[in-house]
């Protein structure tokens, strides 16, 4: 494993950490082990936790703490009363949350989409205003946001009360720049040139629009689609702050009142749906993005997509 | 080839939702900020034009933040915990995106996949395990109890200062890394190379190459993860629940659920966007600059 190393020689233990670093510092290229304890540490800590808690949405008693035993089923549908399928509370946050991510993620997309492309391409007087402007969303801690919305259906549009359909615009409104930064990327790289070869070629500005340019910016489309979902399924400040009460909990505002009250594994449940959901959206736009746009990279770049959809996550 | 009005038609829609949904309810908070109260109700009337607006009401307000004051406590417990959980993240994460960008080489994408993973578990989910694991008759008691260091459960969510900078540090130290990684990922390998060849130690080349050039990801991740903090109110709630441990958020949610004052939560608001505006526009400055020098 280590280049620098000889364990053999390490009788004095603080003299054998001393001896690890300066190795760690003399040869940086090597495989340190002191920096990849703590990388796979910090891995496990972060990661194991969460593990913990989905396992106990499979317990068999009714703590969120004490394991009494594997039951697959009690708490997502078996359990008469409390289980995520048949406490009507439960269940309702469920639809909820995925009646809002749904209705965001058609919505947020088209505007989105033509957003990236009018950033992209409109050079001139606004375009640098309109840019900032699309960044702002994405710093601006959520409970700013949330106050903000909250006071202007109270005070400016009060035509829209706290509602599902004022939860849907609070979402969109802080999508769109997901979806922005997603399909501008793609933009970029694709540049022009095969617009100008199409039209060259006597193509007429709708069939450049229509036959190059959407082909390409559609792994990007629906890349940002699943983002967008995944974002706004996760999202709880928003949703909360326009909530219009019972009726329009979500699954992480059911998480919030309930987590202090002598939860019930149903709630580690209902988390859990939440996670899986979450995960096949993130999946499903990393392994579309990844089919679709198959053949146009250079080797070794792998990861660089990893971090990017990690990066474009502020909340 | 494309007619000139496209693009800009195209940005229409999106900028209109913005300016509508996003500047527009920010000037309402400035609005009831600046408003007056009604006689009767004690609700507050929003003032939209600046000529007419009232400073009385937020004036007091802000004094409430001056030592001594109503709020002075919650702003200096914030700023402590904030200060606290942002360089416990620091400490964390600079090893992590060394080791990641400099020596992992064939678990590089293992290792990406793990850090981006938490990004992609809801926020309040992550903080539910902790309630679990924390909780009288949880795993961490369980194994404090097992290995003798302490003999009773310790009620670590009872509201303990520690347990919430631990969960401020769990909730955002994965926003912070991913900066990181970028920043040491775009050092040149060069650099060290030729600072080696120089003559210069192990040590003298991390501290004088490597952290200088990783200087902007440093300060990237810390404002990041600064900005959210100030305004969460979720992660106190959830772990501790004591007024003991109020931050800036808390007070601002009490405002607007628990009592009848929202134009003290609105100033609030507005007096928190401002102040993080301020580290933003240094934040952005500092990235110009770097790239001025870098040119």
């Amino acid at each position: 494993m280590s280049t620098v190393a000889d364990t053999s020689s390490i009788t004095d233990s603080g003299r054998g950490i001393l001896h690890r670093l300066r190795g760690l510092v003399a040869n940086p290229w090597g495989k340190p082990r002191a920096l990849m304890v703590i990388t796979w540490a910090y891995m496990i800590w972060t990661i194991v936790p969460v593990v913990i808690a989905i396992m106990f949405s499979f317990n068999d008693g009714r703590s969120i703490s004490v394991w009494q035993g594997f039951n697959a089923t009690r708490w997502y549908w078996a359990d008469p009363v409390y289980s995520v399928w048949q406490d009507a509370g439960l269940r309702e946050a469920l639809f909820q949350s995925l009646k809002l991510a749904g209705l965001d993620m058609l919505i947020a997309t088209p505007i989105g989409v033509l957003l990236a492309l009018g950033l992209a391409r409109w050079r001139g007087y606004g375009a640098r205003p309109a840019n900032f402007l699309m960044l702002f969303p994405l710093i601006t801690p959520e409970i700013v946001m949330g106050v903000s919305l909250y006071l202007v259906f109270q005070y400016v549009y009060t035509f829209i009360h706290p509602s599902t359909t004022a939860q849907v615009l609070g979402q969109v409104t802080f999508s769109i720049s997901y979806v922005v930064i997603v399909v501008r990327g793609r933009l970029l790289s694709i540049g022009r040139e095969y617009e100008e070869a199409a039209a060259d070629l006597g193509a007429t500005p709708a069939e450049c629009l229509r036959l190059v340019l959407l082909p390409l910016m559609l792994p990007a489309i629906l890349a940002s689609m699943m983002i967008v979902f995944a974002v706004s399924i996760d999202n709880f400040v928003i949703a909360q702050w326009l909530s219009c009460g019972a009726g329009c909990d979500t699954i992480p505002i059911k998480v919030y009142n309930a987590a202090r009250q002598a939860p019930l594994p149903s709630i580690n449940a209902l988390a859990a749906i939440n996670v899986y959901v979450t995960l096949l959206a993130v999946l499903a736009a990393f392994v579309l993005y990844r089919f679709l746009t198959r053949g146009e990279r250079v080797k070794g770049s792998q990861g660089s997509t990893i971090t990017k959809m990690g990066s474009i996550d502020f909340n | 080839m494309y007619p000139r009005w496209l693009w800009k038609a195209c940005a229409f829609p999106g900028v209109f939702w913005l300016v509508l949904l996003f500047l527009v309810p920010f000037y309402a908070v400035v609005g009831v900020a600046f408003g007056t109260l009604d006689p009767i109700f004690q609700s507050p009337i929003p003032i939209w034009n600046p000529v007419d607006w009232n400073f009385g009401g937020t004036l007091h307000t802000l004094a409430g933040f001056l030592p001594g004051n109503t709020y002075w406590l919650v702003f200096v417990r914030t700023a402590k915990y904030i200060f606290f959980a942002v360089s416990i993240s620091l400490l964390i994460s600079y090893p992590v995106a060394y080791y990641i960008s400099r020596h992992a080489r064939s678990t590089k994408v293992i290792l990406l996949v793990l850090l981006v993973l938490p990004f992609w578990v809801s926020y309040l989910m992550r903080m539910l395990a902790w309630v679990g694991l924390l909780a009288p008759d949880g795993l961490i008691n369980d194994f404090l109890i097992w290995t003798h260091i302490t003999p009773e459960p310790i009620n670590w969510l009872g509201g303990h200062a520690g347990t919430v900078i631990f969960a401020l540090v769990y909730g955002y130290i994965p926003y912070m890394i991913l900066p990181l990684v970028a920043a040491l990922d775009r050092i040149d390998k060069s650099l060290i190379e030729a600072s080696r060849d120089l003559g210069m130690t192990a040590s003298q080349t991390f501290f004088r190459v490597t952290l200088p050039l990783s200087k902007m990801g440093i300060l990237g991740g810390c404002v990041i993860i600064t900005l959210p903090m100030f305004g969460d109110y979720y992660t106190p709630r959830l772990v501790s629940g004591s007024p003991k441990t109020t931050m800036l958020g808390n007070q601002i949610y009490l405002y607007f659920h628990g009592g009848p004052q929202p134009d003290v939560g609105a100033t609030m608001t507005m007096v928190l966007a401002i102040f993080l505006a301020f580290l933003m526009a240094y934040y952005l400055y500092s990235v110009a600059k770097a790239q001025k020098d870098l040119q």
